[in-house]
């Protein structure tokens, strides 16, 4: 009567990368289909991108070293701070699978149970670099000119990639601790709103007050902006560079296995 | 010790969270190929066991081997041949119905092609391949349950687990399942049910294990069941209530009831073939006429109602 089953018979590693592939699919389709958020991926940057160069345009623009438009300026910092809260994502369908009871189907097949957290983290970098494009197009469109080469715009999504995809894994702790969709929200707002706001993306760090400042300049949003501003604009990039990639390496060093570990926890009760 | 007949066996299973003690003692065994219902009321401690034998949960005490693998010790062995459905699953409401089975069959570690073909094979089986390219979250409820079901049987593994597979879903959907799950039966999977439907354990069950509170309180065949709880019951109706009580004095001892407003009496019964016969001739040597009767035998309710009963007033003895 039925049709003869045929098993894959690859080495556990291979099949562990074949159920993080199966979850990415997942994980894309998803956003895909969920019309409402796609909406958001593509209109939020540029809403975004154009009150911020309107609004404050006019004030900060004047604070800024001479021949640098404030636009130029805020592109690498609206960017960042889009991925950021782009994040939030991440969290919240890591909590969605925790409450509807997938995960429980998941964790009762013969599969490597972080691949679903390694589907929503990949795919956010797929969401995040349709954000970025949109934005970097709306940009140009309204103004935005920059001088970096090719090798540094190579630099640059590298950088980007690299940020997104260690932010996501801080996301997916918040999603695995979080009970709700309300408690991501709210607690995503928490952490990722100072640390966009009390950060280089959005004015120069060094206008804020002392005791801001010492916080903003070190934290790593801030280099990761100036990394990219840096390099957007073709000036010197001190350390930015480094000390970026530094900061999102570590950031993975500590939240990947942290999230793998809570999310087994979590989803054994 | 293992019996290589019985594909699941628990003995002495507790779980407890903190001072809330879930399990207190389960002992179960499914023979191959058979169905064991697990039944009981809200909160008795079903969902639970199904989620630890489904390695999904681990326990306190107890051994619970499923086909022979310890599910503490070797999780990823039982999870090769386990399907779970039911209230603790769920499917993918973004993604299609073939979606989700192609998907699940890959995580059991079909070939594509072999899980592209068998969600063909599973979406005609259960009436699913009209809405089959469609998002399960436009799915009825019951169809839900259909996909549920479906999914874990993608690499028909050859022991299921349905844990409340048929609660809210209307007449129509529950018979529709009831359907699907006899034809597993009879392909012989081994399946472990529970509900809190007495019907259900009725209709599908070969085995039946009552728990309350934790623990077994009762088990056996549904037959064996109702036998616990009474004897078949012979209801009798008259014209009047002259004939009533004239019938009664003929009867004697065995009338146990009876409601003089409708004219009825009703007695026990051991034997419904010579009982009857025997009641009857008696009426009729006394000319007394019947103008109707009825054999009531005990159903699984009352099996149900007088076993978690008895438990209660146990339970407040004890306190």
């Amino acid at each position: 009567m039925a049709t003869e089953l045929v098993f894959e018979n690859k080495p556990r590693a291979v099949m562990a990368l074949i159920d993080s592939w199966v979850m990415i699919k997942r994980s894309s389709t998803h956003i895909i289909r969920n019309t409402d958020q796609l909406l958001g991926a593509f209109f939020q940057p540029i809403m975004f991108l154009v009150l911020f160069a309107a609004v404050f345009g006019g004030a900060i623009g004047q604070a800024l070293p001479h021949g640098v438009t404030y636009l130029n300026f805020l592109m690498a910092g609206i960017i960042v701070q889009t991925v950021a809260f782009g994040s939030t994502t991440t969290a919240i369908a890591v909590t969605n699978d925790l409450q509807k009871g997938i995960v429980d189907r998941f964790r009762s097949l013969p599969m490597n149970n972080l691949a679903v957290l390694n589907g929503h983290v990949v795919s956010d970098l797929l969401r995040n670099t349709i954000s970025t494009l949109v934005m970097l197009i709306t940009g140009l469109a309204i103004g935005f000119r920059s001088h970096a080469s090719f090798t540094h715009w190579l630099l640059i999504a590298g950088i980007l990639l690299l940020f997104t995809f260690a932010f996501s894994w801080l996301a997916a702790i918040v999603g695995v601790i979080a009970k709700s969709v309300e408690a991501v929200q709210w607690l995503s707002f928490v952490l990722i709103f100072p640390l966009t706001f009390a950060s280089s993306a959005f004015v120069p760090a060094e206008s804020m007050p002392h005791y801001l400042r010492t916080f903003a300049v070190n934290q790593p949003i801030t280099q990761v902006v100036d990394a990219v501003r840096s390099l957007m604009l073709n000036v010197p990039v001190g350390n930015h560079v480094w000390v970026s990639i530094l900061w999102s390496l570590g950031i993975l060093v500590v939240s990947t296995p942290l999230a793998a570990f809570l999310f087994k926890r979590r989803s054994a009760n | 010790m293992t019996n290589q007949d019985y594909v699941i066996e628990v003995s002495g299973l507790t779980k407890s969270y903190g001072t809330n003690h879930v399990l207190t003692g389960i002992d179960l065994k499914v023979e191959k190929g058979t169905m064991l219902a697990l039944l009981g009321p809200n909160g008795a401690g079903k969902t639970t066991t199904v989620r630890i034998l489904s390695t999904l949960l681990h326990y306190d005490g107890g051994t619970v081997t499923v086909a022979g693998h310890d599910v503490a010790s070797k999780a990823d062995e039982v999870r090769k041949v386990i399907g779970l459905t039911g209230q603790s699953a769920a499917v993918d409401e973004l993604l299609t119905g073939r979606e989700n089975l192609i998907m699940m069959g890959r995580l059991y570690r079909l070939t594509k092609a072999s899980a592209t073909a068998r969600a063909k094979e599973l979406l005609e089986q259960f009436g699913l391949e009209k809405a089959a390219d469609r998002p399960a979250k436009t799915y009825s409820g019951g169809m839900r349950r259909r996909l549920d079901l479906a999914v874990s049987l993608i690499a028909t593994p050859p022991i299921i687990f349905l844990d409340e597979p048929t609660t809210g879903l209307d007449p129509r959907s529950r018979l529709a399942m009831w359907e699907i799950i006899k034809k597993l039966m009879a392909d012989g999977t081994t399946i472990l049910l529970t509900t809190q439907y007495l019907e259900e354990a009725d209709q599908l069950a070969d085995q039946i294990v009552v728990i309350d509170g934790g623990k077994v309180i009762a088990e056996g065949t549904a037959a064996e069941l109702k036998g616990q709880v009474g004897k078949d019951r012979l209801v009798l109706a008259f014209k009047d209530d002259e004939a009533r009580t004239a019938a009664k004095k003929i009867l004697g001892k065995v009338v146990v009831d009876g409601d003089p407003k409708t004219f009825t009496l009703s007695l026990t019964i051991d034997d419904i073939n010579t009982d009857v016969k025997n009641v009857l001739d008696k009426l009729s040597e006394a000319k007394i006429t019947v103008m109707s009767m009825d054999v009531h035998k005990p159903t699984l309710d009352d099996v149900f109602l007088s076993l978690t009963g008895k438990q209660k007033a146990t339970k407040m003895e004890e306190k």
